[in-house]
């Protein structure tokens, strides 16, 4: 209790206060950090970003994983398969950010390709080779590839544990009744995972919102490509601003609240059960 | 007949389906740990499927670069043994040591307080018992930004900037509400007789906890160990917070972190580093991956 106390009530607290700070965190500024979170257009830049990682990251990942753990619960080598899937999660985000380096490594049209995405498009006739990383229409969405690489095993692994918990008693009948196989996942599998889909939805949002690592490691932030966790780390270390950085933690606690309210009822739902 | 053509088509497609997703989950890995056995001349200027033919033209020089953290010019000069230079360089050697003196502390501190405190929770009685643990539920996901700024100057008044005690201190604090919530519900839902037959029996709760809980929690510990681990040896940002930027603490995912932002001259020893780093992880995925998953879907919310 000790060290939840030091490490995690007592910060909050603090940064409540800090985040009404100026700039050497001695003078009180009332909402100006907040002001400047919501106008700065790097901010706001980064707050899009955001909502686009939210959008394309969680929907990708929870409705892959689904499709995944449906599709490999059919054949006989499911383990190996998810075995293969669910690996980048064992690995770090640095690594992982390496690996996709190598992957979306560009070079100039008419030069050997050394990165593979872009060896694929140079063999393919009327594509161009594409600076995956640089070019801003696209860098964001190479970054959240690399995420969704990294989390579909999670969604996967845990939606498959949903999907055997079902009595295979309901599934034989819907077969027995004729139902093909896409009606069986819709109006079965889809609906009686409701739950769990959820949770898993909630933990990529959650994911989602302090997603650092990825964006570190591949382009820093730069060239559009900055989220709201790095920003809060820009504003610690390069700029010194402890009261804009704890103006953007306290918008990340604010925007977790619903996912603790949701973990807090499904908690008392399932004390409630015992 | 005409249905069993369909489902025979459909099912060459499931098996298509998966068979893709799984070369495109593991084409990437699979290419850089190719590259990372190439030349660095090659690295530079071919793709890495162009060394999949024989000859085959593969080197480790790359992995001893990179944990020596000098060139191969360099180490045939007389000098320090290499074993040496991979603990005392300024290379990965340095930074594994130093994941694994973050790790594994990291890794027990947690458990065993937290093991005290579910025990506490899921069975002793005291006031405010269930509130505590609402609070220890809700602490799951609150975003660990929140915590940086107040933490980094408090180490900064005490001197725990740059230290390992300050990491694994965090570390210990930020997997708290993971481990406890976990092994509360574990704990929990052992049989109580077990319990109530114990204290008629004269046992004391410590010797209850000692001789009959943690027994029987292994495989959930063991679990928890393995996530906690994992999590800790692929941190980044606790480690870019509180360490600084000093190398001989550094651990590999600040090192390869580091690596990659210097542009250039080490760029060809990234996917050796990005190998070395992932080892471990790979080893522990492979031998103990029941307990891996086991971890995660136990609780699904970590934070």
């Amino acid at each position: 209790m000790f060290f939840l106390t030091v490490y995690l009530i007592y910060p909050i607290l603090n940064t409540a206060y800090i985040s009404f700070l100026g700039n050497g965190s001695e003078e009180f500024t009332g909402l100006s950090n907040y002001w400047y979170v919501f106008t700065n257009a790097d901010m706001l830049a980064a707050l899009k970003n955001n909502l686009l990682w939210l959008l394309l990251f969680t929907s990708t990942t929870v409705s892959l994983g689904l499709v995944i753990a449906f599709l490999t619960d059919r054949v006989r080598y499911e383990a190996g398969a998810k075995a293969l899937i669910f690996l980048p999660m064992a690995i770090s985000f640095v690594a992982a950010g390496v690996i996709w380096r190598f992957m979306f490594e560009f070079r100039p049209a008419g030069v050997p390709q050394i990165g593979l995405l872009n060896a694929a498009m140079d063999s393919l006739p009327g594509l161009e080779p594409v600076a995956w990383l640089v070019n801003p229409r696209v860098n964001t969405f190479a970054l959240i590839g690399v995420g969704i690489w990294v989390w579909t095993g999670f969604c996967m692994v845990i939606l498959s544990a949903g999907l055997k918990s079902i009595p295979i008693g309901i599934l034989e009948a819907a077969r027995i009744d004729g139902a093909s196989e896409w009606r069986i996942f819709r109006s079965i599998i889809v609906p009686m995972m409701g739950t769990t889909i959820l949770v898993v939805a909630t933990t990529m949002v959650i994911i989602v919102l302090k997603v650092f690592d990825i964006v570190y490691v591949m382009t820093n932030g730069n060239l559009g490509t900055e989220v709201i966790a790095n920003r809060m780390y820009k504003e610690m270390f390069n700029y010194h601003h402890f009261g804009r950085a704890s103006a953007i933690a306290i918008i990340l606690l604010l925007a977790v609240i619903p996912a603790i309210v949701f973990n807090l009822r499904r908690f008392r739902a399932q004390e409630a059960m015992q | 007949m005409k249905e069993k053509v369909v489902r025979g088509l459909s099912r060459s497609l499931v098996h298509m389906v998966i068979i893709s997703i799984c070369l495109a989950w593991t084409l990437p890995s699979f290419g850089l740990l190719v590259n990372s056995f190439r030349s660095r001349r090659d690295i530079v200027a071919t793709g890495w499927w162009t060394s999949l033919k024989t000859p085959f033209e593969l080197t480790v020089e790359n992995y001893m670069d990179v944990l020596t953290g000098q060139s191969q010019y360099d180490r045939k000069k007389p000098g320090p043994s290499i074993l040496r230079h991979m603990i005392t360089g300024q290379g990965m050697g340095r930074a594994f040591l130093n994941s694994l003196i973050i790790s594994v502390p990291s890794t027990f501190i947690p458990i065993m307080v937290a093991a005290f405190a579910a025990y506490a929770l899921a069975w002793m009685r005291f006031p405010g018992r269930d509130l505590l643990f609402i609070l220890v539920v809700a602490l799951l996901v609150v975003p660990l930004q929140m915590t940086l700024i107040p933490i980094l100057r408090l180490y900064n008044k005490l001197q725990l900037a740059g230290t390992f005690l300050g990491v694994w201190l965090a570390h210990t604090a930020y997997g708290l509400p993971y481990a406890i919530y976990l092994l509360r519900n574990f704990f929990r839902a052992l049989p109580r007789g077990l319990f109530e037959s114990a204290s008629l029996d004269g046992a004391s709760p410590f010797l209850i906890f000692y001789r009959i809980v943690i027994p029987l929690s292994i495989p959930s510990i063991a679990s928890l160990a393995i996530f906690q681990f994992l999590w800790v040896w692929n941190d980044l940002l606790v480690a870019l917070i509180y360490l600084g930027g000093t190398r001989d603490v550094a651990p590999l995912t600040m090192h390869i972190s580091s690596m990659m932002s210097s542009l250039g001259e080490n760029w060809h020893l990234l996917p050796a580093g990005a190998f070395i780093s992932m080892v471990l992880p790979l080893i522990i995925f492979a031998t103990l991956q029941p307990y891996f998953v086991r971890g995660i879907l136990a609780g699904s919310a970590k934070g």
